[in-house]
């Protein structure tokens, strides 16, 4: 008796369809402004690191190993994908693509290494240098984060310390 | 087409523990989406259980956070081997934007060890089901590292053949002025 309910139960859902997205087989348009990872353009980058002071997960850091060049680092593993780096730059150079198929078994993958060389630019003031370390501090033009750990340095004499400031929370666990 | 990837993915189903410690619950909802009808993953045999121990992989969502380690470490422990651990939303592959508040660790790595990081606040189900996918080997990932660089100048970074030592110190032998 209650096999042919089941059956009746069947019968009655496949009349109603199916409602499964047949996604990986075809692909999935995604909507219209849709926020997938940004993409770094290096043509259009002019190193001001407006990205970097706005990003909220502070997944942008900048490092200046000299007064020429500056490397704008993107790790991927925070980064929430709000889109705050695209809406502040002033060129463009960041645009939120419509990839979210970011799955992968090295986190490292999503990273983007950006290396500029700093000529006479007008927006962040790096075409001279300061007289003394205190006018150099003032000036926009100098961040000093810690690459190699994917650390931001909070206090401004970084330059004098090799050890960022903020230290993992430790823990013990069983 | 369709009886390729029946081959390919029948054989290999997947027994799932869904772990929250101490996220917002977005990448749940989705987690949970994945698992409905609409994006249905229990055609490719994936199928939520309640209990770690009957378990093959480890759905981590969430930052570790400093009550929730130690119950998540435990779950790790008592899954049994061969196990795969999946870290689900940006949260739990770096720390989100949590990462440096009161009460979070860090990312779930620095609990237990993870295999594959599906990235995204909260990641589309469709997402997700493709990071199941590069786990289980049927797709190829869509992402690499990205290096750009504009010049190459004279210093330490660019060419460190010309390093030397002098008076136990490491000195950039060409540098003519810093």
């Amino acid at each position: 008796m209650s096999f042919i309910s089941k059956l009746k139960e069947t019968l009655l859902c496949l009349k109603a369809g199916r409602v499964t997205l047949p996604y990986p087989m075809q692909a999935k348009p995604v909507p219209k402004r849709f926020r997938g990872r940004p993409i770094f353009d290096i043509n259009k980058c002019i190193g001001c690191a407006g990205c970097a002071n706005n990003c909220p997960a502070r997944e942008i850091l900048v490092e200046d190993p000299c007064q020429e060049l500056r490397i704008i680092k993107y790790i991927g593993r925070r980064c929430t994908y709000c889109g705050r780096c695209a809406d502040v730059c002033p060129e463009g150079a960041i645009t939120m693509s419509q990839e979210y198929e970011n799955g992968t078994n090295d986190i490292h993958d999503i990273g983007q290494d950006l290396r500029i060389f700093m000529g006479t630019c007008q927006r962040c003031g790096r075409c001279f240098k300061g007289v003394g370390p205190l006018d150099e501090l003032m000036m926009k033009g100098y961040r000093f984060d810690d690459l190699k750990k994917d650390n931001w340095v909070y206090k401004s004499k970084a330059y004098l310390d090799t050890e960022p400031v903020v230290r993992d929370v430790e823990i013990e666990l069983d | 087409m369709l009886r390729e990837l029946c081959k390919k993915i029948l054989p290999r189903s997947l027994w799932v523990y869904h772990a929250n410690s101490g996220g917002c619950n977005g990448c749940d909802i989705e987690v949970l989406n994945v698992l409905t009808p609409y994006y249905d993953a229990e055609r490719f045999g994936i199928k939520l259980v309640g209990s770690p121990r009957h378990a093959d992989v480890m759905l981590c969502q969430g930052p570790a956070s400093r009550t929730t380690a130690r119950a998540l470490k435990r779950a790790y422990d008592a899954m049994p081997a061969p196990k795969l651990v999946f870290a689900i939303g940006s949260c739990a592959c770096g720390g989100g934007i949590w990462y440096d508040t009161y009460n979070i660790i860090g990312p779930v790595e620095k609990v237990i060890p993870v295999n594959y990081y599906i990235p995204g606040c909260p990641p589309r189900p469709e997402a997700i089901l493709f990071g199941v996918a590069v786990a289980l080997g049927l797709v190829d990932k869509k992402t690499a590292p990205v290096k750009f660089k504009q010049l190459e100048l004279p210093i330490a970074e660019y060419h460190p053949e010309d390093l030397v030592e002098k008076d136990g110190m490491v000195v950039y032998s060409k540098m003519e002025h810093v």
